[in-house]
């Protein structure tokens, strides 16, 4: 039989979510270690003998054998209590209770329980999603330094300060608790980073970000299946995520250079994503919350639905980012309804709104605040004034294939 | 056709699951090809790299073999070729080579 996609990748999530629950969140290296140590031995017995029909159950068996081994022999030494505490000292108790712990119900819940334990609001969003990637969705350190563009020391610091973090909780959070609204508030935020850190991907380091979006797909997409937390807000994210990831073929060309919006070859769009996202968004318009994923959603619906870019709701653009403002306002949202005024409007008056955007001065590091100014400066005819701008932006570029991008545009002005 | 015994030798762990994941489909479609040509005659088992050592009729009995040697066997394939040089030649498209391990290829001693 043929491999999922990265079986790892889901499996061990659920592994170690569900024997955190078993072992307790101060033992949680005990539950990666077995994560590993079953999967390792998987991949020694699949090699020779063949991949087995059901792989997650072959995983799922090999962990609980593993697992009772392993409790067999540290409750002498160390104190186990996780949810279950003396049922796991006698013989009598030890396999039933871990034959149940293990099923395949208890399972779904215990990744959302996990999901939620790493969305501390104690910890830094960056530790929330180090934490998610190494424990819900097993990256390794090195995977995640890639992915973020950092050092493996780094990482590895923010995972141990959110393993801490982890074990003074001792369980796994409890879906039925009072804060579950607002714990969820804080898991949305995390997976909005996860997805658009994957979003925003720059060439080397393409593949694995491009994981990144699948993984904040998937984990959306869980969320989606238990009814406590299948909110408006969290159809919304996953809308938002689906309708972009529905672009995300079309954003590079052959050469890994970022292709613009408007430039983008639209066949190229996924359209089994962009139906979905536009599903997810209609079930996400109930209630009486308005949240920024809504609108980010509906603006994301608007570009996945035009089939040229002539066909594009400007004017509706324009009233979503007036919206958004309202929600969060922020220079880079200032200045993408700046674009999408001079879209409607002109060049002349989309150049005014750049130049209005208050606190426009947190926008000067940020290449495609010069880069925006020349495509408009462009448009009015405005050559040298559109490379000077776009020469700015090259030079903030902060990935290659940004570079790239907007030494291209400005070599354009010239013709 | 004669049979011959591949014994895996070596061959460094992955590094990260990713590669482990790699790896195993390698070996899955070596094998799976070789069996598609009726070479294979049982696919096998893989081995712990670490049991014990007998001796001297029982009487001394040690950890073994030494799980740090690099060339332990970690598994072994019984194969089926027309002589030594052609279960030799087919063993060349193992994936272990790759992971510096390497394949012992065995003739069975035969009637």
């Amino acid at each position: 039989m043929e491999l999922g996609e990265h079986l790892f990748r889901r499996e061990s999530g659920r592994i170690v979510a569900s024997l955190s629950r078993i072992f307790g969140l101060e033992n949680l290296g005990m539950a990666e270690d077995v994560a590993q140590d079953v999967f390792c031995r998987a991949l020694e017995v699949w090699k020779l003998r063949g991949v087995p029909q059901n792989p997650s159950a072959w995983l799922m068996k090999a962990a609980k054998n593993r697992a009772i081994d392993l409790l067999r022999r540290e409750r002498r030494v160390r104190n186990i209590v996780g949810d279950f505490g003396h049922l796991l000292e006698s013989e009598w108790t030890l396999v039933p209770t871990v034959n149940e712990a293990l099923s395949a119900e208890a399972i779904k819940d215990d990744q959302l329980r996990m999901m939620f334990s790493c969305c501390d609001p104690g910890l830094s969003q960056e530790v929330q999603v180090a934490l998610i990637l190494r424990l819900l969705c097993g990256f390794t350190i090195l995977e995640i330094a890639n992915a973020f563009l950092s050092r493996e020391a780094a990482i590895e610091k923010r995972i141990e300060r959110g393993k801490k973090a982890l074990a003074a909780s001792q369980r796994l959070f409890d879906m039925t608790d009072a804060e579950l609204h607002s714990r969820l508030a804080t898991v949305h935020r995390a997976l909005y980073l996860l997805f658009n850190e994957g979003y925003h991907a720059s060439t080397a380091q393409r593949v694995v970000r491009g994981e990144l979006c699948r993984e904040a797909m998937r984990l959306g997409a869980s969320l989606l299946e238990n009814p406590m937390v299948a909110t408006p807000a969290t159809y919304a994210l996953c809308a938002l995520m689906w309708l972009n990831a529905a672009r995300l073929r079309a954003r590079v060309d052959g050469y890994g250079d970022l292709i613009a919006l408007a430039d983008q070859d639209r066949s190229l769009w996924d359209p089994a994503l962009i139906e979905k996202g536009n599903y997810f968004l209609d079930e996400s318009a109930s209630g009486s919350e308005l949240t920024e994923y809504h609108v980010e959603a509906a603006i994301a619906s608007i570009h996945s639905n035009a089939a040229r870019v002539e066909d594009t709701d400007w004017a509706r653009l324009v009233w979503l980012y007036d919206t958004l403002m309202q929600i969060r306002p922020t220079p880079v949202i200032a200045l993408n309804r700046a674009i999408a005024i001079a879209h409607l409007d002109g060049p002349e008056r989309g150049i005014d709104a750049i130049r209005a955007i208050p606190h426009g001065e947190r926008l000067a590091s940020y290449p495609f605040f010069p880069a925006a100014l020349a495509e408009l400066e462009l448009r009015a005819g405005k050559l040298a004034e559109a490379r000077e701008h776009f020469r700015a932006a090259a030079e903030l570029a902060r990935n290659e294939s940004e570079r790239r991008f907007l030494e291209l545009r400005a070599e354009a002005t010239a013709r | 056709m004669s049979q011959f015994v591949y014994l895996y030798r070596g061959g460094r762990r992955a590094e990260s699951p990713a590669e482990g994941e790699q790896q195993m489909q390698r070996w899955v479609k070596w094998l799976g090809d070789l069996a598609a040509k009726g070479h294979i005659k049982d696919q096998g088992q893989p081995l712990e790299p670490a049991g014990k050592v007998v001796r001297s009729k029982g009487r001394s009995i040690t950890d073994g073999p030494y799980p740090e040697s690099k060339d332990v066997v970690g598994g072994y394939t019984l194969v089926e070729a027309k002589d030594l040089g052609q279960a030799a030649e087919l063993a060349g498209g193992c994936p272990i080579f790759e992971y510096d391990g390497l394949v012992e290829v065995r003739p069975v001693m035969e009637m």
